[in-house]
C-alpha cells in the first residue's frame, strides 16, 4: 500500500522538478548565473601604449553606471580588467586567466592586432566569445574560420572602400598615387582601396610606392609619386610618416586631392607638426563623435555623456576620444547581453552579437551597428571629413553598407 | 657521525622537493600551470644573463634580443620546417651561441657601461629587424607566428586531473630547466667558473695568472646568449605565439631585474628572479589600474631595501644566523 502510494507521488515530484527549469528557461555557461555576469577585458594599462588604457577604464566606468541602475535583466556585471602592457605574450597569459581561472562569459575588447592574433586561436579552441576587438584589421570578420571572434570598429578595408567610392563619384578620371606602409596594416588598406575601385583600379592607380617602418624619411617616395603627375593621393601612413609626407608635399609644391587614413588624423600628433596650413583640405573618414568638436557638444546625447563622465569616469580627460570609444563599445556589449536575456551561454552571446541592428548615441548620425551570421563587421559606415586648418569638418553623405 | 646524518637529511629534503615539484601541476588549474611554465622559462633566461653579468661582470641590457632570436628560431623551425618542438631547443641554443660569440667578440673592446649601451642598442633594434620585409616569409612580419601547443605523448591522470598539454609542458620545462641548471652548476663551480669570477674581480691579475681573457669573455658571452636563447625557444613553445612586440626592450630590462632580485652570481637565485618577473607585474596590476608601473617600481625598491643582495643573499644571511645560534 505504502509503496504504491509513493510511486505516483514520486513521479509527480520528479515531473515537477524537471518542469521547473523548463518554465524559467534559464541557461548558463561559465561566467553567468542568476546574480551576475562576469566579463573579462584586456587593455594596456602599462607599457608603451598605456594611453589606450583609458578605453578599459571607460568601459569599467560605463558598466558601473549600468550596475548602479540595476544591472542587466536583474544581473550585476562583474568586470575583470587586466593589463597586458601591450605585450602579446602577456595577452595570452591574461586571456587564459580570464577563461580558465575567472571563468568569464566572454573576453571583451582586447587591444592591438598582435595581441588579438596571439589569442584568437585559443579563444576559438575554447569556444569562448572574443568580442568587439580594439583593432582595425579586416581579419576579425571571418565567421567561417573563427566563429568566436568579432571586431568592432570600421576595418581598414571598409574605410579604404569609402575613399575609393568618393573618388569614383567626384573624379572618375583621377590619376591616383598611393603611398603605403609595407606591412599587414598597409596592405589591408591597399586591398580595400583596389577592391573599392573595382575594374578601374588598374587604370586609375598610376603609382604605388611603399616604405618600411624602419625608414628614416619618406621624402624620396613623395618625390617619386609627385613625378607621376597624379592628382589624387591616398596616404596610408602611420602618424610620424603622415606628418613627414604632408610637410614634404608642401615643400615640393605637390597639391593633389589628399586622402589620409583615419589612423593618422590626430591634430596634435600629426597635423600640427606637419603644419596646419599644409594640412588644409586633407580628407579622411570618421565614424565616432569627436569630444572636442563644438557641433557635438550639445543635445541629450552629449548631456548624457557628460553626466556619466562626471559621475563615473572621474579623473579622466573629457577631451580624450578614447573615452568616447570605451563608452560606445560598452554600450554595444550591454545591448548584446540584454538581447541574450536569460540564455547566457557562450553560443547565445555570439548569436546575439551577430544579430545587431542599432545606432548608438556617440556614433556619428547615420552610422549604425549591424551584424549578421555571415557579417562580423559591426561598424562599417563612415562619413568623410575635411580639415579646415583648425579642425575636421564633416561633409557629404554617410558611406558604407 | 654528524656528517652522514646531515647528508641523509639533505637527500630526504631533496627527494621531498622533487616529489612536490612532480605533483605540483596536478594540484592547480591549467592556467596556473602555464604560469609555472613561464617561471621556469624566465629562470633559465635569467640564469643565462647571470653567467655573463653575475659571474663574468659583463653588463648586458640586451638579453631580450637573444631571447627573441631563440623564440623565433623555435617558431620558424616548428612552423616552416615541421621540426618537433623538443628538437628546436638545441638549435636555438646553437644559433644564439653563435650570435653571442659574434657580438661578444667586438664587445671585448667595450668595457662596463659602453657594453651595456651597445647591447641596449641591440635590444632596441631587434623588434624592428623582425618586422623587416625581406625576412617576412620566415618571421611572419608584424603578425608574428601562431604555433600549436604540443600534445602530451600519453594519457595519464593524478588526483582526477588529466595530463593536459600545459601539464605535459610543465614536465618538459622542468626537465629542461633542471638540465640547464645542472649544466651551469658544473660549468661554474670548476676551473671555468673560477676563471670567469677572476676576470670579473680583477682582469689584470687574471691575465697574469694565465687566463686567456678574450677567449673566456667571448665564450661567456656565447654561453650566456645560448642559455637565454634556449629559454626563448622554450617560451615560444609555452606561449605558442611569437611576434616582434613580445620582445621589446622592456624584456631585457626585466631579465636584468630578475638577476638582481634573485641574487647576482647565484645559480638558484635565478628561480626567484623568474618568480619575481612573472608574478610581481600581476600583483601590481591587481592593486591598481591607474599606475601599475609605478607600483611595480615601489615593490622593486622595497625589495631592494629589504634584501640588498637579492633573495639568495637574504636566505644565506638567515641561514648563517641560524647556524650561529644553533649549538655546536
Amino acid at each position: 500500500m505504502k509503496i504504491e502510494f509513493l510511486i505516483p507521488s514520486l513521479a509527480c515530484a520528479l515531473a515537477l522538478a524537471s518542469s521547473a527549469p523548463a518554465l524559467a528557461q534559464k541557461k548558463y555557461d561559465a561566467g553567468a548565473n542568476d546574480k551576475e555576469i562576469v566579463i573579462g577585458a584586456i587593455h594596456p594599462y602599462s607599457g608603451p601604449a598605456s594611453a589606450y588604457g583609458a578605453i578599459g577604464k571607460a568601459i569599467g566606468a560605463y558598466l558601473d553606471k549600468v550596475n548602479a541602475e540595476g544591472g542587466i535583466n536583474g544581473r550585476k556585471i562583474r568586470y575583470i580588467a587586466l593589463d597586458d602592457g601591450y605585450n602579446p605574450a602577456k595577452t595570452v597569459e591574461q586571456a587564459r586567466k580570464l577563461v580558465e581561472q575567472d571563468e568569464v562569459l566572454l573576453v571583451f575588447n582586447p587591444l592591438g592586432t598582435a595581441a588579438n592574433t596571439a589569442i584568437q586561436k585559443y579563444m576559438n579552441d575554447k569556444k569562448v566569445p572574443h568580442l568587439f576587438l580594439s583593432s582595425g584589421a579586416t581579419k576579425w570578420g571571418d565567421p567561417k574560420n573563427f566563429p568566436w571572434t568579432m571586431g568592432w570598429q570600421p576595418n581598414y578595408q571598409s574605410e579604404a572602400k569609402i575613399y575609393a567610392q568618393h573618388i569614383l563619384e567626384t573624379k572618375p578620371n583621377a590619376k591616383i598615387a598611393v603611398l603605403y606602409q609595407n606591412d599587414d596594416y598597409g596592405k589591408d588598406y591597399l586591398k580595400g582601396f583596389e577592391d573599392g575601385l573595382g575594374d578601374k583600379a588598374k587604370a586609375l592607380i598610376v603609382s604605388k610606392v611603399s616604405y618600411e617602418v624602419t625608414d628614416p624619411t619618406i621624402d624620396s617616395q613623395i618625390l617619386t609619386l609627385k613625378a607621376t603627375g597624379a592628382d589624387v593621393f591616398f596616404n596610408i601612413t602611420t602618424p610620424k610618416f603622415a606628418a613627414q609626407a604632408i610637410k614634404k608635399m608642401a615643400e615640393a609644391g605637390w597639391k593633389p586631392t589628399h586622402y589620409l587614413n583615419n589612423v593618422s588624423t590626430s591634430v596634435g600628433a600629426v597635423l600640427t607638426p606637419a603644419g596646419l596650413d599644409n594640412s588644409k583640405d586633407i580628407l579622411t573618414a570618421q565614424y565616432i563623435k569627436d569630444p572636442t568638436d563644438p557641433q557635438f557638444q550639445k543635445g541629450k546625447e552629449w548631456d548624457d555623456y557628460v553626466a556619466w563622465f562626471k559621475k563615473y569616469n572621474v579623473g579622466a580627460n573629457l577631451n580624450d576620444g578614447f573615452n568616447v570609444y570605451g563608452y560606445t563599445v560598452a554600450q554595444g556589449l550591454v545591448q548584446v547581453l540584454k538581447a541574450a536575456g536569460d540564455n547566457l551561454t557562450h553560443a547565445n552571446v555570439m548569436k546575439q552579437a551577430a544579430s545587431l541592428d542599432m545606432t548608438l548615441p556617440m556614433l556619428l548620425p547615420g552610422v549604425n551597428v549591424k551584424t549578421a551570421a555571415d557579417d562580423y563587421f559591426p561598424i562599417e559606415r563612415q562619413q568623410l571629413a575635411r580639415f579646415d586648418g583648425k579642425t575636421w569638418v564633416l561633409f557629404g553623405k554617410v558611406y558604407g553598407p | 657521525m654528524s656528517r652522514p646524518a646531515k647528508a641523509h637529511w639533505a637527500w630526504l629534503g631533496g627527494a621531498l622537493v622533487a616529489a612536490a615539484l612532480l605533483v605540483l601541476p596536478f594540484l592547480f588549474k591549467n592556467y596556473r600551470v602555464f604560469q609555472f611554465n613561464l617561471v621556469l622559462v624566465y629562470a633559465v633566461a635569467i640564469l643565462g644573463l647571470n653567467i655573463l653579468t653575475g659571474f663574468n661582470g659583463q653588463f648586458s641590457l640586451g638579453h631580450g634580443a637573444f631571447y627573441a632570436f631563440g623564440a623565433y628560431t623555435a617558431a620558424i623551425l616548428m612552423s616552416l620546417y615541421a621540426l618537433p618542438y623538443w628538437a628546436t631547443l638545441p638549435a636555438a641554443f646553437a644559433v644564439c651561441f653563435v650570435i653571442g660569440l659574434l657580438i661578444g667578440f667586438p664587445a671585448l673592446r667595450l668595457a662596463g657601461h659602453f657594453l651595456a649601451l651597445a647591447t641596449f642598442a641591440l635590444a632596441l633594434a631587434v623588434p624592428q629587424l623582425l618586422k623587416y620585409k625581406a625576412i617576412e616569409h620566415y618571421t611572419g612580419g608584424v603578425q608574428g607566428i601562431v604555433l600549436s601547443k604540443p600534445e602530451p605523448p600519453f594519457e595519464f591522470s593524478l588526483f582526477g586531473q588529466p595530463l593536459s598539454a600545459d601539464r605535459w609542458l610543465y614536465f618538459f620545462c622542468l626537465f629542461v630547466t633542471a638540465l640547464m641548471f645542472l649544466l651551469a652548476w658544473n660549468l661554474l663551480r670548476g676551473r671555468v667558473g673560477r676563471a670567469l669570477v677572476a676576470i670579473r674581480d680583477h682582469p689584470i691579475a687574471a691575465t697574469a695568472m694565465g687566463i686567456n681573457l678574450p677567449l673566456y669573455k667571448t665564450l661567456a658571452f656565447g654561453t650566456s646568449a645560448g642559455f637565454t636563447g634556449l629559454a626563448g625557444a622554450l617560451g615560444a613553445i609555452v606561449v605558442a605565439f611569437v611576434s616582434p612586440d613580445s620582445f621589446t626592450v622592456t624584456l631585457s630590462i626585466f631579465l636584468l631585474v630578475g638577476v638582481v632580485v634573485g641574487g647576482v652570481a647565484s645559480i638558484p637565485g635565478a628561480i626567484f628572479g623568474g618568480i619575481f618577473i612573472q608574478y610581481v607585474p600581476n600583483i601590481a596590476d591587481a592593486l591598481s589600474k591607474s599606475a601599475p608601473a609605478a607600483l611595480y617600481g615601489v615593490l622593486l625598491i622595497a625589495l631592494m631595501y629589504l634584501l640588498p643582495t637579492g633573495v639568495m643573499g637574504g636566505l644565506r644571511r638567515v641561514w648563517a644566523r641560524m647556524r650561529a645560534r644553533a649549538p655546536g
